[in-house]
């Protein structure tokens, strides 16, 4: 049958038939996870309890928002605790500095360190000199309920499952976080569903004394009366329009956002036929990516190492553990290891890694996440075409000594003062990517 | 704008307002099954069910795999190309290739730069090779009798066979590889009774028995047609099909080229061609005759009679343009060259004696060189016949030949080889004449083997596989070396022989690196002419024609037939017909008449007791009173795809013709599977733009057509307004040169095309619908007697697509024009094709709804539909469906599905490829390093690509030079400014002769722009 040589070489994107299924939905009929429906529901009620205004501060700010925020953006460099990552731990940073100059910085960190604040430039060299990513995109919104989320968790962490108290419950930043959280907003609703048991009574009395006012005395028990009462309200068209013209509306949030969620495999950390571990060979061995993932700064595969990689120390360290043995019995059986994919782009977007790394000099944690701390590797970023795009909007091209931009760089120095971002070449156009 | 009252019709059928096309006038696709089907609720109902099926269905991800290499060879890179330089030497045809795989698979053949002989030049059929690599209808393991058997069980069984045997055949094509030659006469020197018989079925038989009378040398001579200033071919498709077309077009092309302004190139060759049905090489000729196969003798007995002043018989064929031809011969003395394609020796030895008269021996001929390419001749080839059918063979061996299909006396053949004691075929499939083997020992494909080859004498050439054995095969040569008792490793062997004979002490690496090796060539060795022309005169007027001939020719796409089961062949339009799946009847229009035959029907050809019953294709510039079949269609056991057509072997019984056939109509209504049917331009001179060579000499812009635009200022140039904003490109403009005088229409770049960018194959039925899906079309137009008389008069419109009797021909290559102003990108509802910044038209697959109405609002008509799914699809049962055939498929490229418009990409792959490749070396991409695949494949170099802000590219070259010369876009006047500029053809053809003449278009441009004033003005 088949030659081995061609066999084994569907590596990477599965080359051998990049099938674009376009178009018809079936392009989705993929995955989506349970987990994407528990952050529908969550959304949802988020939603209903989000304040209608957004101040400054996490007073002001919504936690949900936060979260989902802090969790895409920042939780690659920071805690939400005083644990250093990469960039400092966020607990107290509102006490540390204020509103304004948070909001500058995480806009705009280069203009910051330039303007010469003492605080920044001290912070950018303590840190190695690594500059935190721009959010150009975050509005007071956004930054407030970041700032909420960072405060809630922190304030949650030694309280715990407390949730009978009307403060803000636990939110950690493991995935039993928003079950916990849920729990918080469920009782939340409890609270407000008292406080409007209470104001009823209020209006109930109220009304009683009125009414006797009048001589007319309702006899109902209190319960009838409520019940009377809730049937009114029901009963009212406008009411009643109300609550279909909101449910039609948050049903259709609901299936949009679910349905831009489909195929989005964020999270995603499947168990692999040999639990290799990135934390110890990355992370505490140091062994260079490419040293294993030959391809990634020559083509457009990074690659899985063929099982001979792994025999370059595996012949001498570790022969008797289980699962090293794996790859022995790989190679004397001649089956290969089937590895799962962690990370699949659809087939109908071309990336090419050397591209990203060769030539724009990234480094692979920008879109891999902190890959030397996983100990199971998973999906850190979206991957959506939104994410690439947001990516190629805020980055500088890497043109510094490369003559192929250099005319291109003239140009746009002259036309502009602004950095030539991947945008300004035409990095956002369909067929850098879609052919 | 001036062309408001013109009307254009699909077709002839609309403008005759066939009842057919009433009836179906407000269907926008003629289709039956549009009636009823789905409606609109029905659909609605199916996408309410469909979302909720996808809901559920959606809430689990597949695992995907990723498998890498146990040991990854240290080359192998996944993701990055590998290219290989191999040989492609096959049933008479040469390539020098590199052939590009990834992942351990060839999916891509491109041309060798640094061969001497083709010079990266590479035909449609070698390009369709790497397909045929991945038919999953070839045979898994060798076969005895029609079950498997063991390759030692087959050894030692045909060993055993041929040691009793006394008296061997082996049977092969012209061998021009020198390691399997050697090989044979190992084998001979173990079988002393084995003789080598070389069967062409495409031979030179007459050509090399007549070369050995007349000078001594049994061979084919090297021909220079760029020295050729005069060009003479007579029945012979050198540029299509003829001995070696991709080498005589590079060269034809040569002497075409036409540079423009002051330091230009002004001068070309003159070619006139006399033959029978209209071939490629008869479009590209300035004059062109019809004659009927019978008198291609007497037309050069008179030619010979009149240039030599003797008179050498007698004559009666005088076409018009013969004393032209001869007085054009006469000046040209030393830079001319006559060639024939007939195999009468009679015939050739007076090509022959023609050639010696004009003294082309040692200036456009040479001996010193030998193409080796055909060696077959008749005489061995009917006494193999005549030792069959006697029953004297009593072993055989085919080698790359099939004779038993392309042989005329196949059926005959057949009957004797079934009964030969031992017969061995190295077939890749059963087919015609493995079938009546005993045994069956499958070679595997080129792309698998080792081998070399000499194509000319001191050329030599290496092929190495690119992908380990597919099936349980073995190479012919290997086999050949056991049954001989010796080790049957062919490389060892391979490498060894060259080491000893060829290399002369260079390296076997480097060899294999450049795929190609030129050793010393001999000296230009005088030769004399001593050819008996009396005789030869005799022998051609006892020949006799008469009655309706028949012509066997070789068709561009199948050519013998050989790769028939290759699906991107059989879907390949004739470049002249336009007809795809099937070989047909071409008669002219007048022999129509006269038969009572018309478009639509079928009938039935017979003659010498054959009979076969194909659709009838009435074909402009047909000579009258015969029928043209191509041959290698009609295959039996070729496969689903290539058992197509009715085989025209059997009437090659005169040489390639026959005569006093009978044509009889057996059926009508037929549709031929077409992709063009509109015969000419219809006076369009925005489409096409050309000219004769004296009027260009005087004028640069000679044949350009400008229109003008009415203004509120009067008449202005259409570029000088826009509606539009245009595009900024300040980092790369890509765009192409195409040059319609060196454009042959071989169509080796829609092939090229197809399988750089996963085309798919639609079929037979989906063709006849339009549905084609090929990114170039190569339009065909033919000139019309109404041409010279155009007006704007709707009463002439009928005229204007009539083609002429014998029409000029142009081919023009037609893909998506990357316009600036783009009209598709305009209508588009979705945004999904849309411009970029470095000039290309993006389609966005994935983003496109299928609306099509960018491809209504295509003026150039090259969007395409993927009206079905084509991959995975037992509806479509080619390559795409199975596992095997879609190894082929080019991982950079998304395979489109169902419901989406696709187009020529400009090879968007390769440019960011290209791009990607000079970035990581810190530099500007060099001009030539990014070629799209049809610039790459293109033999005569008329389609070149580049960066048009590149100063120093070709592209940019050519446009500075040709923007006041002959440099144009197509269709001007609506203002899309197309990224490809096209060159106008050039005749080298005196004014007075011109069916469309440059100085007489300009005066009815004058009339026109007058006659647009006035009605502006009105």
């Amino acid at each position: 049958m088949l030659p081995k040589k061609s066999k084994f070489s569907f590596d990477g994107t599965f080359s051998m038939a990049r099938f674009a299924l376009t178009k018809k939905a079936s392009i989705y009929n993929r995955d989506m996870y349970k987990s994407h429906i528990r952050i529908l529901l969550l959304l949802l009620l988020s939603l209903s309890a989000a304040p209608l205004t957004f101040g400054q501060g996490s007073a002001d700010g919504d936690p949900a928002l936060g979260e989902k925020l802090f969790k895409n953006n920042c939780a690659q460099c920071h805690a939400y605790d005083d644990a250093v990552v990469v960039g400092p731990g966020l607990k107290g940073i509102e006490e540390r500095r204020d509103y304004q100059w948070l909001k500058e910085w995480i806009q705009n960190p280069a203009a910051v360190i330039a303007s010469g604040d003492d605080y920044a430039v001290e912070l950018y060299e303590k840190y190695n000199k690594t500059q935190m990513t721009a959010f150009q995109s975050f509005g007071d919104a956004e930054i407030s309920g970041i700032l909420a989320y960072v405060k809630q968790a922190n304030e949650a962490a030694p309280v715990a499952a407390d949730g009978g108290a009307g403060t803000a419950a636990a939110a950690t930043a493991d995935s039993g976080s928003s079950s916990v959280f849920n729990i918080v907003l469920i009782a939340l609703l409890v609270i407000m569903g008292l406080v409007l048991v209470a104001l009823l009574a209020v209006l109930n009395l109220l009304s009683q004394i009125t009414k006797a006012d009048g001589g007319e005395i309702d006899t109902r028990g209190f319960g009838e009366r409520i019940s009377g009462g809730l049937k009114n309200v029901f009963q009212n068209a406008t009411v009643r329009n109300a609550i279909v013209v909101l449910f039609l509306l948050f049903g259709a949030k609901a299936t949009f956002d679910g349905l831009y969620s489909i195929g989005v495999h964020q999270g995603y950390a499947p168990t692999q036929p040999i639990p290799f571990s990135h934390k110890l060979h990355a992370g505490d061995m140091e062994i260079n990516c490419a040293y294993c993932h030959t391809g990634v700064y020559k083509g457009k595969q990074a690659g899985i190492p063929s099982a001979s990689i792994c025999m370059n120390c595996h012949n001498t360290i570790k022969q008797g553990s289980p699962n090293i043995q794996k790859i022995y019995t790989a190679l004397e059986t001649d089956q290969p290891i089937e590895w799962v994919r962690v990370h699949n782009l659809p087939d109908l977007a071309y990336f090419n890694h050397s591209q990203h790394t060769a030539v724009a000099g990234l480094d692979c944690e920008n879109c891999h996440g902190e890959i030397p701390q996983m100990e199971v590797v998973e999906q850190r970023h979206s991957l959506t075409m939104g994410w690439c795009i947001d990516c190629h909007r805020q980055t500088d091209v890497n043109a510094k000594g490369n003559a192929y931009y250099d005319a291109l760089l003239e140009a746009h120095n002259s036309a502009s003062s602004e950095n030539m971002k991947v945008e300004d070449i035409g990095g956002l156009e369909c067929a850098r990517c879609h052919y | 704008m001036e062309n408001t009252t013109k009307k254009y019709w699909k077709g002839i059928e609309e403008y005759r307002n066939d009842i057919e096309v009433v009836k179906n006038a407000d269907k926008e696709f003629n289709l039956e099954d549009l009636d009823g089907g789905t409606h609109r609720r029905d659909f609605l109902k199916m996408l309410g069910f469909g979302v909720a099926a996808v809901s559920l269905a959606a809430c689990d991800a597949p695992v995907r795999k990723t498998i890498p290499y146990l040991n990854k060879p240290e080359t192998v890179e996944p993701g990055i190309p590998n290219y290989f330089a191999t040989t492609y030497a096959e049933s008479g045809e040469y390539s020098s290739v590199l052939v590009k795989t990834v992942e351990g698979r060839p999916i891509k053949i491109e041309g060798n730069k640094l061969s001497p002989v083709t010079k990266g030049g590479v035909s449609a059929r070698v390009h369709a090779s790497v397909l045929s690599l991945y038919d999953n209808e070839k045979l898994k393991g060798p076969q005895k009798g029609g079950a498997d058997i063991s390759w030692e069980d087959l050894d030692k069984e045909v060993m055993a066979g041929l040691s009793s045997a006394s008296n061997i055949r082996i049977v092969s094509s012209s061998i021009f590889s020198p390691s399997t030659k050697k090989v044979i006469a190992d084998f001979q020197a173990k079988y002393p009774s084995a003789v080598h018989v070389t069967y062409d079925a495409n031979s030179a038989s007459g050509l090399i028995e007549a070369n050995k009378t007349s000078f001594g040398v049994a061979a084919v001579p090297s021909y220079s047609f760029d020295k050729a200033k005069v060009i003479v071919g007579i029945n012979c498709d050198f540029l299509g099909t003829w001995i070696s077309p991709v080498e005589f077009a590079s060269q034809w092309a040569e002497g075409r080229k036409l540079v423009s302004g002051k330091d230009g190139k002004h001068d070309m060759s003159r070619h006139y061609q006399f033959e029978t049905g209209m071939t490629t090489t008869g479009a590209a000729a300035d004059y062109r005759a019809m004659i009927k196969p019978s008198e291609e003798g007497a037309l050069l007995i008179s030619l010979y009679s009149k240039l030599s002043g003797n008179t050498i018989g007698n004559s009666t064929v005088n076409p018009e343009i013969l004393s032209k031809c001869i007085a054009d011969l006469k000046a040209a003395q030393g830079a001319a060259l006559v060639v024939s394609g007939s195999n009468d020796p009679a015939i050739q030895t007076i090509v022959n004696g023609i050639n010696s008269l004009l003294g082309s021996y040692g200036n456009t001929i040479t001996f010193a060189q030998k193409c080796n390419l055909r060696q077959g001749t008749d005489s061995e080839v009917n006494a193999l016949v005549s030792d069959l059918t006697s029953g004297k063979v009593d072993a055989v061996i085919f080698l790359d030949t099939n004779p038993v299909f392309s042989h005329p006396m196949g059926g005959k053949l057949a009957e004797a080889i079934s009964k030969v004691k031992t017969s061995v075929s190295f077939a890749d499939r059963a087919d015609e004449t493995a079938s009546v083997c005993k045994y069956i020992a499958p070679a595997p494909h080129y792309l698998e083997s080792w081998g070399d080859a000499e194509p000319k004498t001191g050329s030599y050439s290496l092929q190495q596989p690119t992908i380990s054995l597919i099936f349980n095969t073995r190479q012919a040569q290997s086999s050949l070396l056991a049954w001989a008792g010796l080790d049957s490793d062919y490389h060892k062997y391979l490498k060894a022989n060259w080491k000893s004979n060829i290399l002369g002490g260079k390296s076997w690496v480097s060899a294999l690196h450049d795929g190609v090796l030129t050793s010393g060539t001999s000296e230009n060795a005088p030769v004399s002419f001593s050819g008996d022309l009396g005789a030869a005169a005799s022998s051609i007027s006892s020949t006799k024609g008469g009655g309706l001939e028949v012509s066997v020719y070789e068709s561009i796409a199948i050519g013998t037939g050989a790769q028939a089961n290759n699906p991107w062949l059989q879907e390949l339009p004739d470049p002249i017909s336009k007809v795809t799946w099937e070989n047909t009847l071409n008669i002219s229009q007048k022999t129509a008449n006269e038969l009572k035959l018309e478009k639509g029907d079928w009938a039935k050809l017979s003659a010498n007791g054959y009979e076969i019953e194909l659709p009838i294709l009435i074909q402009p510039g047909q000579a009258h009173n015969v029928v043209s079949v191509a041959m290698g269609y009609g295959r039996t056991g070729a496969g689903k795809a290539g058992n197509v057509g009715a085989n025209a072997a059997p009437f090659m019984t005169n040489f390639n013709w026959t005569a006093n056939a009978s044509l009889e109509k057996t059926k009508s209504g037929y549709t031929l599977a077409q992709t063009q049917t509109h015969e000419t331009v219809m006076g369009r001179q925005a489409v096409i733009q050309e000219s004769v060579l004296s009027e260009y000499v005087k004028n640069n812009k000679a044949g350009r057509f400008e229109p003008h635009i009415a203004t509120s200022d009067g008449l202005v140039k259409p570029y000088t307004i826009s509606l539009w904003n245009g595009h900024e490109k300040q980092n790369h403009s890509w765009g192409m040169v195409i040059d319609l005088n060196t454009c042959t229409g071989c169509a080796a770049c829609l092939v090229s095309c197809q399988a750089e960018n996963n085309v798919a194959v639609v079929g037979k039925k989906e063709v006849a619908r339009a549905r084609e899906m090929h990114w170039i079309r190569l339009d065909r137009y033919y000139s019309s007697d109404a041409d010279s008389e155009y007006q704007i008069n709707p009463s002439h419109l009928r005229e204007m697509e009539i083609a002429s009797e014998n029409p000029e021909v142009v081919i023009q290559p037609m893909m998506c024009q990357h316009c600036t102003n783009a009209p598709c990108e305009t209508v588009c509802p979705v945004l999904a094709t849309t411009h970029s910044s470095e000039g290309l038209n993006q389609m966005t697959y994935n983003r496109c709804v299928g609306t099509r109405y960018c491809a209504n609002n295509c003026p150039y008509k090259v969007r395409r539909f993927n009206w079905w799914k084509y991959f995975e699809n037992e509806d479509f049962d080619f390559h795409m469906n199975n596992e095997l055939g879609r190894m082929v498929l080019n991982p950079d490229v998304t395979v489109r599905s169902r419901g989406v418009i696709e187009k020529c990409s400009m090879c968007v792959q390769r440019i960011q490829g290209g791009k990607l490749a000079a970035k990581k070396e810190k530099r500007r991409p060099v001009d030539g390093e990014i070629e799209t695949a049809c610039s790459q494949s293109c033999p005569t170099g008329a389609i070149v690509f580049g960066d048009m802000l590149d100063p120093n590219s070709r592209v940019s070259k050519a446009l500075e030079r040709e923007s006041e010369g002959r440099a144009f876009h197509v269709l001007e006047e609506i203002n899309v400014r197309p990224q490809i500029s096209y060159l106008t053809k050039i005749r080298n053809k005196d004014l007075a002769d011109a069916k469309v003449a440059g100085a007489q278009k300009e005066e009815h441009h004058e009339t026109e722009e007058a006659h647009a004033e006035e009605e502006h003005h009105g």
